[in-house]
C-alpha cells in the first residue's frame, strides 16, 4: 500500500480553517515534550507567554511594537514573492532605510523645519531600501544573476555598513566612546500612540492597503500575478518581465526601507545596535504563513510578534534557558508551515492496483 | 478524512494534550503575597562565559546563600546593550522584581529609563554614571589589580610587546589599559602594549581573532577587557601566555595565565540588598577597591617568579594603605608630554571620564 499526496482540485475551505488550527494544537503538544524535560508545567509556561504578550495593554503595545517591523518587511517580501523574486534581502533594505533616516536626523534636521523632517527621513529611508533593492533587481533583469544570492549577500554588506557608521564617522562624540550616534533631535522621533507603539503602525496598515490595491485592483498588479502563476505565458503575452522586476523590486525595498526608518526613529531614536536582528527574516516566515496576502501580514506579523514577546516572558518569568522559548517558537512555526500542505494536497491511501492522479506531489 | 473524523482526531488530540500537561500539574502555584525581596539581574552574556557574567552570577549565588529565604533571585542572560535592553527590564519590573541590577555599562540610559517610572523599585547600575533617587551605581577600582598585573606582564615579556585585547574606547576600558601600562612599564620601560578595538563586550569568536592577530603581530603576552577566556585560550594554544580578567582564569585554562584581576560582586550584592530589606538603602555611587574586597588580584601562576611576586606584593600594599594609587604622578601621556605632574593624583571624576592614553601604549582611541 502506498501513500500519495495528490493535489485538490480546489482549495479545500474546510482544511484551510482547521489545518492551522491542529497544527498549532500539535505545536503545543509537541511544545509540553519539550516543556516538561525542563521540568516546567506546560500549561503554566502557554499561561504565562499568552498573559505575557496579549493579557495587559503593556504587553499588547509591546508586541504591536515587535509587529511594526514585521509586518512592513512581511508586506515588503510578500509582494516580492507573489511574483517569484526571492527577495531575501529584507534585512539589509531595513538597515539602508535605516542609515538615510539617521542621516537626516543627524545632519539635515538643522537646516530642515522642523514639521518637513519626519517625511524627509520616510520618503530617504524608503528611498534607500529602494535602491538597495534595485541593485539586485537590476542584475536579474539584465544579466540573469539569481537574485537569493545577490538579495543575501547584500545584508551583510548593508549590516557592516550600519556598524562601521556607529562605531565611526557617525559615534557621538559626547557618548564617552561608547558606539552609537548621538540620540536624534525631538523633531526627529516618531511619535508615539500609546506606550511604545510609535506612528509606524500606521505605516504599515497604509503599506498593506496600498500593496492589496496594487496586486488586486491594479493592472501592474495583474502583470505581477501573471508573472508569478506562469513566466512563459507571461511572457508570451507581451508583459515586460524585466520592468516589472525593477518596479516590483523598488516597492519591496522601499517597504523595508520604511521599516528601517519607523525602528531607528520611533524606538531606538538614535542609530545603534539592534537595528539588525533579524526582522528581515522572520518576514520571510510571515508572508509564507500569510500566503502573501497583504492583510493576512498584519495578522501574522502581530502573531509572530506575540510569540517572541511571550517567548521572552516564560524566559523571566519560569527562569527557563533562552533556547527553550525559541525551541517552542520554532516547533509551533514547524507544524504551522508543514500543515499547510494539508491545505493545497490531500493524503490518499493507493493500493498497488489504483492508479496515481496524473499530478501527485513529486 | 471526513469532518467527524477530523472532529474525532482533534478532541483525541485535546485529551491527550491534558493528559501529558496534568503530569507536569499538581504544583500549579497559588499565588500568595509573598515575603520575599525579589531581586532581578540582567546580563549581557551567560553565566557560562566564565568571566564578567559569571562573576555576577557568583555574587547572585553568595546573595541566595546569605539570605535564604529573605529573597528570590531571577536572572535574564544574554540581553544585548540595544532598544530590547528597556523592554528586558520593564518586563523583570512587570513580573514583581523590587531591586534590579544591571550588569553592563550599556544599560545606563535604559535603566534611568524605567527607574523614572517606577519610583516603588530600586535599580543598581554596575559600570556607569547616571544616577536617580532609586537608581545607584556600583563599580570597582579594577584599575589596581591591573595595574598589579602589569607588573607581571612587564616582568615577563622578551619580546617587550604584550597584547591587549579590549571592548570599547569608553574610560572605563582606556582607564584599565593605562593602569596596566603603568605597571609594564614600572618594571620594564622598554615594553609597550598594543591595543586591538573588538567593539563588543561579549564574543568569543571575535575576541579570539583579535588575540591571534597581536600574537601574529609578536606580541608575547595577551592581556584583555572581554567577558570570555578565549584570548587566553588563544594565547596558550600558541605557546604564549597571558594575563586574565573578571575571573581567575588559571581555572579554566591554566597556568600560561599568568593572574588575572578578578571581581568579587556577593559582598556588595549582600550588603546592597541587606540594606534595602532593613529600609536603609539611599542612593549612592560606590567605587570600591582593592582594600573593599570588590576587586582582587587572583593568586599568581607557579611560572611567575618570587622576586616578581614580592614585587607585586609589596605594591600591593602601598595601594591598600592607601598612601599611593596608580594615577598619582609623574605621568606622561602617549606623545611623551606630561600628564599628571610628580606628587599630584587623579581625581576620581577625571578617572571616571579618562579619555587619553599613557605613554608606552600603542593603539588610538578612534575605532
Amino acid at each position: 500500500m502506498n501513500i500519495v499526496f495528490e493535489k485538490r482540485l480546489s482549495r479545500s475551505r474546510r482544511a484551510a480553517v482547521l489545518v492551522p488550527i491542529i497544527s498549532f494544537i500539535l505545536a503545543l503538544l509537541f511544545g509540553s515534550l519539550i516543556l516538561l524535560a525542563f521540568g516546567v508545567n506546560p500549561l503554566e509556561a502557554y499561561r504565562v507567554m499568552a498573559v505575557g504578550s496579549l493579557g495587559s495593554q503593556y504587553a499588547l503595545t509591546e508586541t504591536l511594537v515587535k509587529a511594526i517591523p514585521l509586518m512592513l518587511t512581511g508586506l515588503s517580501v510578500s509582494i516580492a514573492f507573489r511574483m517569484l523574486f526571492w527577495n531575501i534581502g529584507a534585512e539589509g533594505q531595513l538597515a539602508m532605510g535605516g542609515i538615510a533616516a539617521t542621516y537626516v536626523a543627524l545632519f539635515l534636521s538643522d537646516s530642515l523645519p522642523g514639521a518637513l523632517t519626519i517625511p524627509t527621513m520616510v520618503l530617504l529611508g524608503m528611498l534607500a531600501g529602494a535602491i538597495w533593492g534595485l541593485i539586485p533587481a537590476l542584475l536579474k533583469a539584465f544579466i540573469g544573476v539569481n537574485e537569493i544570492l545577490t538579495t543575501l549577500m547584500m545584508n551583510y554588506i548593508a549590516i557592516l555598513m550600519v556598524e562601521y557608521l556607529y562605531l565611526g564617522p557617525w559615534r557621538d562624540p559626547d557618548g564617552y566612546g561608547f558606539p552609537g550616534t548621538a540620540p536624534f533631535p525631538p523633531e526627529a522621533i516618531l511619535p508615539r500612540l500609546v506606550g511604545r507603539v510609535h506612528l509606524g503602525i500606521i505605516f504599515a496598515i497604509i503599506a498593506a492597503f496600498i500593496v492589496w490595491f496594487v496586486l488586486s485592483r491594479s493592472r501592474w498588479g495583474y502583470e505581477i500575478r501573471v508573472i508569478g502563476e506562469n513566466q512563459r505565458a507571461a511572457r508570451y503575452t507581451g508583459i515586460n518581465i524585466g520592468k516589472n522586476i525593477l518596479l516590483v523590486m523598488l516597492l519591496s525595498g522601499g517597504l523595508a526601507g520604511l521599516a528601517g526608518m519607523a525602528e531607528v526613529s520611533g524606538i531606538a531614536r538614535r542609530l545603534y545596535q539592534g537595528l539588525t536582528v533579524g526582522y528581515g527574516y522572520t518576514a520571510i516566515i510571515v508572508a509564507w504563513m500569510a500566503n502573501l496576502n497583504p492583510w493576512a501580514v498584519l495578522f501574522v506579523g502581530f502573531f509572530m510578534a506575540a510569540l517572541l514577546v511571550g517567548g521572552d516572558q516564560i524566559q523571566i518569568a519560569l527562569q527557563t534557558p533562552a533556547a527553550v522559548a525559541l525551541v517552542l517558537q520554532g516547533a509551533i512555526l514547524f507544524f504551522v508551515l508543514g500543515g499547510w500542505i494539508f491545505v493545497n494536497y490531500r493524503i490518499r491511501l493507493l493500493r498497488p492496483s489504483e492508479p496515481a492522479a496524473a499530478d501527485e506531489l513529486s | 478524512m471526513t469532518l467527524k473524523t477530523l472532529w474525532k482526531s482533534a478532541a483525541l488530540l485535546m485529551v491527550l494534550a491534558l493528559a501529558i500537561t496534568a503530569c507536569g500539574g499538581g504544583q500549579a502555584e497559588v499565588e500568595e503575597p509573598s515575603e520575599e525581596l525579589k531581586v532581578a539581574f540582567i546580563y549581557i552574556g551567560q553565566p557560562g562565559d566564565l568571566g564578567w557574567t559569571y562573576e555576577h552570577e557568583r555574587g547572585r549565588l553568595m546573595l541566595e546563600e546569605e539570605l535564604g529565604d529573605q529573597v528570590e533571585t531571577v536572572t535574564v542572560p544574554d540581553v544585548p546593550e540595544g532598544p530590547d535592553a528597556e523592554k528586558a527590564i520593564r518586563d523583570v519590573v512587570n513580573n514583581g522584581a523590587d531591586v534590579v541590577f544591571t550588569t553592563s555599562f550599556g544599560y545606563m540610559d535604559p535603566t534611568l529609563t524605567v527607574a523614572e517610572e517606577n519610583s516603588d523599585v530600586i535599580f543598581e547600575h554596575c559600570s556607569g554614571f547616571k544616577t536617580a533617587e532609586n537608581m545607584s551605581t556600583y563599580f570597582g577600582r579594577i584599575y589596581q589589580p591591573r595595574y598589579l598585573s602589569g607588573l607581571v606582564a612587564g616582568s615577563m615579556t622578551e619580546a617587550n610587546l604584550i597584547g591587549y585585547v579590549a571592548a570599547f574606547p569608553i574610560p572605563e576600558v582606556v582607564r584599565g589599559i593605562n593602569a596596566f601600562t603603568l605597571g609594564v612599564r614600572e618594571v620594564n620601560p622598554d615594553a609597550e602594549v598594543r591595543v586591538v578595538w573588538t567593539n563588543t563586550w561579549y564574543d568569543p569568536v571575535k575576541e579570539r581573532e583579535a588575540a591571534e592577530a597581536l600574537l601574529d603581530e609578536g606580541a608575547d603576552i595577551i592581556a584583555q577587557h572581554q567577558d570570555t577566556t578565549e584570548p587566553q585560550k588563544a594565547a596558550q594554544e600558541r605557546g604564549a601566555l597571558s594575563i586574565g580578567y573578571d575571573s581567575d582564569m588559571a581555572q579554566f585554562v591554566g597556568d600560561t595565565v599568568l593572574t588575572s584581576p578578578i571581581w568579587n560582586w556577593g559582598t556588595y550584592y549582600v550588603d546592597t540588598v541587606g540594606k534595602v530589606i532593613d529600609g536603609s538603602w539611599e542612593t549612592h555611587q560606590f567605587w570600591g577597591g582593592l582594600a573593599d574586597g570588590v576587586v582582587e588580584l587572583a593568586e599568581l601562576s607557579p611560572r611567575v617568579p618570587a622576586d616578581v611576586a614580592s614585587k607585586v606584593e609589596s605594591e600591593h600594599t602601598r595601594i591598600v594603605s592607601g598612601e599611593w594609587d596608580v594615577f598619582c604622578g609623574p605621568i606622561n601621556a602617549q606623545d611623551g608630554s606630561v600628564k599628571i605632574a610628580d606628587g599630584e593624583c587623579m581625581s576620581d571624576g577625571d578617572m571616571l571620564s579618562m579619555d587619553w592614553f599613557v605613554e608606552g601604549v600603542v593603539g588610538t582611541l578612534e575605532e
